[in-house]
């Protein structure tokens, strides 16, 4: 059950992500597409018993961060021509071959590993201990605790990418 | 709640599938050119990086890979902001978002 669950997620995330890189020219479409990457990506997370950040995916992942991407997307209101013609086929090929590259990089470290991976003996884990790693109240209190200091920072980054962004964004400072 | 200890799914299908998304949104930076969809890569390889550090937090029961993938969520979201208006203004000095053609710094 929970395997076909895994596998009905990844083949939605791997589809989403697919149609969004290599189909839909109009970025309208690929945010739609990458909307259902995130929601799949999000019912993973649950599956992991991350039920607060499968939570926190689809509020910010794919509520606020998208909504942004398709607003400024039609702000645009992007012609056929400001796209832009098809890329030098040279570029495109070299392209493709880096990113060729770092797939396999990441694929022949995956394949080194021969059976159960060292260190992560799955079967030491009781279900329950790992049902309770997720929920809002032991990330809170991990946030709260352990990580106070980088909790900290990122509301000062946050209240600078917000300056930021208006002061960028503006026509006139 | 049930009491059995071994999750159904091996650890490796996670690491698998998060390659895979990841090399996708590589491919997406690499090879498109509309700034928009190459942002949308980057976002892609972020929640690739997010479920790698979840499904290692949930086999090795160690919490503070959520603590990271929230903090990554964080600043994922103040990326995307600066990078949209980034965005925002090159196209309005411009008339596109075509990373090939904004070449000012090249020069």
């Amino acid at each position: 059950m929970e395997l076909a669950f895994f596998y009905l997620f990844a083949a939605l995330a791997l589809l989403g992500a697919g149609l969004l890189v290599f189909c839909f020219r109009n970025p309208v479409y690929g945010a739609i597409s990458l909307i259902v990457t995130l929601f799949a990506v999000a019912g993973l997370f649950v599956l992991l018993d991350a039920h607060f950040l499968g939570a926190i995916q689809v509020l910010v992942y794919a509520g606020a961060i998208m909504v942004l991407f398709l607003f400024v997307t039609m702000l645009l209101n992007l012609q056929d021509h400001e796209l832009g013609g098809a890329r030098r086929t040279w570029a495109k090929a070299l392209g493709a071959a880096a990113a060729a590259a770092v797939t396999g990089h990441l694929c022949s470290a995956l394949l080194r590993v021969d059976g159960p991976i060292p260190g992560f003996d799955v079967t030491a884990i009781p279900a329950q201990t790992a049902a309770t790693i997720g929920t809002v109240e032991s990330v809170g209190r991990l946030i709260f605790t352990r990580h106070l200091l980088s909790f900290e920072v990122t509301s000062v980054l946050i209240l600078a990418a917000i300056v930021a962004t208006v002061v960028v964004a503006k026509r006139r400072v | 709640m049930t009491v059995d200890t071994v999750p159904a799914i091996p650890l490796f299908h996670y690491l698998v599938l998060a390659a895979a998304l990841f090399g996708i949104g590589a491919t997406g930076v690499l090879i498109r050119r509309n700034a928009l969809v190459v942002f949308m890569s980057i976002e892609l390889m972020l929640n690739a990086v997010n479920l790698t550090f979840l499904a290692f937090a949930r086999y090795r029961d160690l919490p503070d890979g959520h603590a990271i993938v929230f903090f990554v969520m964080a600043v994922a979201a103040a990326e995307a902001a600066v990078g949209l208006a980034i965005i925002l203004n090159v196209f309005r000095h411009r008339r596109t978002v075509n990373v090939d053609e904004t070449v000012a710094l090249r020069r």
